[in-house]
Parts: structure tokens; sequence; C-alpha cells
């Protein structure tokens, strides 16, 4: 037998893309639809020996055709062959959700309607005649309570067993058919045309409404009692600055730099000495061996111990997204963030970019307009990510023992105020005429599906997988080579091609008091994976035990107390050189993601360009103003 | 008056919305002539605005809000 086709349809929040994980599992493909930026979700399973597909569609409120997900929406329904449309619709909120119902089936799709998380709209006391619903319509329906075997399994028993071609549109709704026909055959304009389709959905919507729901004793949720303290007045405030302290402390001390820290002793230590005895005992020639400890390891290493702290905070914030206070907190920080030049939407984009900035960036998909959107990705960049910490951490201790902590934290706030500045700055130059627009459904609080919290983790981290076996392998091969070699072949690290270009590049430091070639060499390789400036830092100063934890930044720092590195910073030009670190061109990585997001090289080039002059010129202010006042 | 000028816990009726980018978004999200909407509450710097519309909650901020005109429901 054929496979079976079947597509998820609905609005945001109604937990589809939950039943959709729970029928497929992790049977599924994330891909993109071509020429957008709209994450496309295949899945696969088998039931009752029958092969099923199931396309997770973007969850969208209409399908008006005004945005890219509203387009795919329409598209696919009105292009392929499908067996099944699953028109997911969340009980509780019924009335609005039915618009999009309504709308799919004046362009004659068949659909089968899912009342999911019909417990929540029970306790609500909003209760749901099936069989009237059913009439009301002339389509299949079915109730499903969200996350549960139970229904998973009646999904696809409905699925494998009704046959839509037996079902037709009821005569109300075939009148509403008509009458919408009727409409875009006026002769009015098509603002005005809208407008009247949009009030008759409406109608139709409150005869059914009318016919099969009763919601003569709804009460009020737990969401409203919820929202008094977590979304209302200045209360709500501090509590989200709790809980933001609350998920940085799990990711940085409490959960993910544990683990982290585990993973670089395994890595840096026992496998560097095991793949070293190994590769020894082998016979191997001695430069193989040092390229794959020194380089690959080394290299690869110190990106794989980031893995644990990015995935830990990308699951506390996927947590958040799913119990629906994400929705609350873009509410609450709306007016602080247009304040910025940003929006409220914005905030969760921006708390990833303090793990990493390439899923930070893709984030801003979220966004309502373009200029949102862009100023978004374009200002990600300045924040902390992971992979800067290290060097604020280590620059601290080294010349700043007594302040450490301070210094790495100023210079957080350094890459907010910049990010915030640069905001400023784009939406009243490039972006001045385009509008901020913000609509926002603030979804019931419900405890989030595990599985879908998960798979949303993996799905934003695994970017970064990818990035430490690709890039960040290639990265470390090429450094060093470029460390070892030069172009009359092996040779010491100061004659190498590394050297050379690092101290070319350093001659555009001459007034920001570390025109060295070795730092010049470590930022340059700091544009190919922030996560080798310390470590070429490491290799050239020939520091040994050095270690991109940030956590170990005192030892590391002691490591390099003996070597040139201490005498060839002051505290002054370490402080400029992390202000530049801070501020200075995203890694390849993330300019890569940039290209695809906002849609083009022409972009690339410009925040490669603005970024590194903006880290200049402020380097060049911190080093030149602490002269006059005498540092 | 209009939804700009609604305080927490008014019941109001949408009479119409002026013209403005957001018109079509608005009536889509279920604020047509006629749609009673209640004020819920309001962000901790007064905007944006929360209102229940059609048994779920909404956010907008104040400035769209001015567009839509609504009476005082009974």
């Amino acid at each position: 037998m054929a496979t079976l086709a079947v597509a998820l349809t609905g609005n945001p929040n109604t937990g589809k893309s939950t039943i959709f994980n729970e029928l497929t599992g992790a049977r599924q493909k994330i891909g993109n639809w071509p020429g957008v930026t709209v994450d496309k979700k295949v899945g696969y399973t088998r039931y009752k020996d029958r092969a099923i597909s199931i396309v997770d569609l973007p969850g969208t409120y209409s399908v008006n055709a005004r945005s890219p997900e509203e387009k795919i929406v329409i598209d696919y329904l009105m292009n392929n062959k499908l067996d099944l449309v699953m028109d997911v619709v969340d009980s509780s909120n019924i009335e609005r959700n039915l618009f999009l119902t309504v709308q799919l089936l004046e362009q004659g799709i068949p659909l089968l309607i899912d009342l999911n998380m019909q417990d929540d709209a029970e306790r609500r006391g909003i209760r749901i005649d099936v069989k009237k619903l059913e009439e009301a319509i002339g389509m299949p329906v079915v109730e499903t309570v969200g996350r549960s075997s139970k229904s998973t399994r009646k999904l696809l028993d409905v699925f494998t067993d009704t046959v839509m071609s037996q079902y037709h549109v009821s005569a109300q709704v075939q009148e509403h058919i008509d009458r919408v026909q009727a409409i875009r055959a006026k002769d009015i304009p098509d603002s005005s045309k809208e407008e009247a389709l949009i009030e008759a959905r409406y109608e139709l919507i409150d005869k059914i409404m009318a016919q099969a729901v009763n919601t003569e004793h709804v009460s009020q949720s737990v969401s409203e009692k919820l929202d008094r303290y977590l979304a209302n007045g200045f209360l709500a405030l501090p509590i989200f600055l709790a809980i933001l302290y609350a998920v940085f402390q799990i990711t940085f001390t409490w959960i993910g730099q544990p683990i982290a820290d585990v993973l670089d002793d395994v890595i840096n230590t026992d496998f560097v000495a095991f793949m070293t005895d190994f590769l020894t005992d082998a016979g191997v020639a001695d430069w193989l061996v040092s390229l794959v400890c020194d380089g690959i390891i080394a290299g690869v290493g110190a990106v794989l111990t980031f893995v644990p702290l990015i995935f830990v905070l990308f699951f506390c914030l996927s947590f958040l997204d799913g119990t629906g206070y994400m929705a609350r907190i873009a509410f609450i920080m709306d007016p602080i963030m247009r304040r910025c030049g940003l929006t409220g939407k914005g905030v969760m984009p921006l708390m990833m970019g303090f793990g990493c900035g390439v899923p930070a960036i893709m984030g801003a998909r979220a966004l309502d307009s373009e200029k949102d959107r862009m100023v978004s990705i374009l200002v990600t960049p300045f924040l902390t990510c992971g992979a800067k910490l290290p060097i604020m951490a280590l620059f601290a201790a080294m010349f700043f023992p007594d302040q450490a902590a301070n210094v790495v934290f100023a210079m957080y706030i350094a890459g907010v105020v910049m990010a915030i500045v640069a905001a400023k700055c784009l939406g009243a130059t490039v972006f001045r005429d385009k509008g901020s627009t913000f609509l926002l459904e603030l979804p019931p609080y419900r405890l989030p599906d595990m599985k879908t919290v998960l798979l949303e983790t993996w799905d934003k981290g695994k970017g970064y997988l990818v990035k430490a076996g690709t890039i960040i392998f290639a990265a470390s091969v090429l450094l060093w080579v470029m460390s070892n070699y030069n172009f009359s072949g092996p040779c010491e690290i100061e004659d190498s091609i590394l050297a050379m270009l690092g101290s070319w590049m350093s001659q555009l430091f001459v007034f920001h008091g570390f025109a060295t070639w070795e730092a010049g060499a470590a930022l340059l390789s700091g544009i190919m994976a922030k996560e080798t400036v310390v470590a070429t830092m490491g290799i050239l100063y020939g520091a040994a035990d050095v270690s991109t934890e940030a956590e170990d930044a005192i030892e590391t720092a002691g490591a390099f107390m003996n070597t040139g590195m201490a005498t060839s910073f002051t505290a002054l030009s370490a402080l400029a050189f992390m202000v530049f670190s801070q501020l200075y061109t995203p890694c390849v990585t993330a300019l890569g993601t940039i290209k695809k997001e906002a849609g083009g090289w022409k972009w690339v080039a410009f925040s490669a360009v603005y970024m590194f002059v903006t880290a200049w010129l402020i380097s060049l202010l911190v080093y030149q103003i602490g002269r006059l006042l005498g540092f | 008056m209009t939804l700009k000028e609604g305080k927490p816990g008014m019941l109001l009726k949408v009479q119409h919305i002026h013209d403005s980018e957001l018109k079509e978004r608005l009536m889509t999200m279920g604020l047509t002539p006629g749609t009673r909407v209640r004020v819920l509450r309001s962000a901790p710097f007064g905007d944006p605005m929360a209102i229940g519309v059609r048994s779920y909650s909404l956010a907008l901020r104040r400035a769209d809000a001015e567009k839509v005109e609504v009476v005082m429901a009974s």
C-alpha cells in the first residue's frame, strides 16, 4: 500500500508540534522550505502495516499569504496530493482557532479537526459537543489531550481509518463559501474585501460556537491568576530577573559547567595522553602526532567542552518557551526593549546569544517585522557568547587578579550596551523607514512536553556540534600548519606563516597597546572561531596546560605568567584587547548564519566590517583615554 | 473612546478599527466589530496591554490599540 501522506496545520500554541513529536518520535527530518528561512519538519511512522509520512506545517493564525509561513501552508496544501490534512485546534481557544479552519474549508481542503488539550478546556468549563461540531461543520472531529500515548494511538487509528472523500461541508459552511465567492466578485478595493471576508468568517464561527460549544460556566483560568504576578505591575520584573539569574546559574555553575569540566579533563588530558602514546607506539611521524594532538584534538576539544554549556542553556530556554512564560517575558520587556530599538519578542534570541550567536541569529525568525529581525540579527554578535567568555576570564585573571569577576562582568555589560547602541543607530539610519509592530498571543501556562523540549534543544544546539566537526576541524588543521610552517618548509613558530600574518594584523593596533604578532595572530584565528583565541595564544607563548575553560582561568593565567604574555600586555592594553575581542567581527559560522538569515553577502560584509570598525574605535578609546588618565 | 484608554477590568465592545498596517491582523486575531473585549492588564511600564478576546489573551501596544474604536459594553 502506498504511504499515507498526512499534513498537520493549525494555530501557534495549539500543541501541534507536541503531537507531531509524539507521532514521529525522533524519526523526523528538519530542513528548510526552499527559498525561505522557515523550518520544514517531516516525520515518518508505521502503523498497522502502513507507512505514514507526516508534515508539520508552520503554525499560523490565517492563510492570507502575508507572511512566508502563511504562504507555505496554503501552497503546500493546495499543491500536494495529501490523504489527510489534520487541523489541530486548541480546545480552550476554539473560537479564534476556527478562523484558520474556516479559511481552509473555503479553499476546498477537507479537514480532520483535532480538538487538542480537551482536558484543559474541560477544566476551564468550556464544553464542546463533538457530535454537534461535526454536524455544524460537516468534517470529522477527534479529541486528544496532548501528550499521552493513548491520544497518539487514537490519532493513528483515525489516520488509517478515515476516508476524507466521504465527508462534505455542512449546508451552512457551503452557504458561507458561496458568500465568500460573492464578496470576492464584488467591485470594491482589496482591503475592504479582506475585511468583509474576515467578518463573514467570524459570523460563521459565532454560529458554530452557538451550536456546539457551551461556555456558560467558564471559570477564570489558572493562567489568569498566575499572570497577576508574572505579567503585571512591577513585581513582574524582579521575578523575571530571578528566573534569568537561575537560568545562568544552572548553565554556568550548577549543571552545565560541572559537566563541561569533566569533559574537558577527559578530552584534553586523558584522550590527548592516550592518543599521543597510541600514535607514538604505532610509529607515526612526530609531525603527525603533533597535528593530531596539538592541532586537531586541542582545537576540536576546545569547542566540544562548550557543548554542555550551550545545551543546558538552550534546554532552559526551550523549557521556558514550552511553559508559555517566554511570551510573558516578551510582554513585560517590550517597553524596555523598544527604548533600546528592539522588541519584546527579541528577548529570547538575545538570551540565546549568551550561549552561541548562531541559534540566536536564527531565533530572530520569530520576530514580527523585517526591521526587528534585521536589527536583532546584526546586534546579537556583540554579546558575550560562550566562546568569548574564556578570553575575558583569562585576561581578567592575569591582569586584574583582584577584580577578575568584576572585569568579566563589565565586559558582559559592554557587549549589551554596544548591542543597544548599535540597535538604536541601525534603527535610526539603515532601517529608519520600517515600522515595528507587536501583536502577541499570551498562551495559557502549561507543563511543557519533555520530548518537545529535548528535540528543540537538540535542534538549536546541533549547529554547534556540526561547527566543531567541520569549521573548527578545518581551522585547527589550518592553524597548526600555519604555526609550524612557512613557505620554505617546517620552521620555528616565530618564523611561521601565522607569525607573518599576525605581525601584519598587528599593524592595526599600534595605538591600542597590543601591536604584537602574537595578539594579531590570536585575533585573526578568532575570526575562524572565538574559541581558538586562547588556544592560539597558548601555542604562541608556549604556555603549557592551557585550558579554554573559563573556570580554570586562574590556573591558565598561572601558566601564562611565566611566558612573554605577562610582559607584552599592560593592564590597560589587556583591557583594550578584551574590549576588542568582545566586539569585533563574528566568527565565520555566525557570518554564514547571517548570510542565510539576512539574505545575502551584503549583510555579511556589512556586519563583519561595522563590528570590526566599532571594536577598533572603542578599544582605541579605552586605551588612549586610559593613558590620559595615567594608567 | 479607543482601546488605548482601556483600564484593567473594563468590558468593551469593538466599534471599528481605523485603517492601519495592523488592521487586517487585528481583525484576523478576532477583533471584529461587535466583539466584546476585556482589558486584562498592562505591562510594568503601562505598555503593552493585554486583553481577553474570544476566550484567549492578546498583547498589543497602546499605539496600536489607539486605532481600535470601542464603547463600554453593558
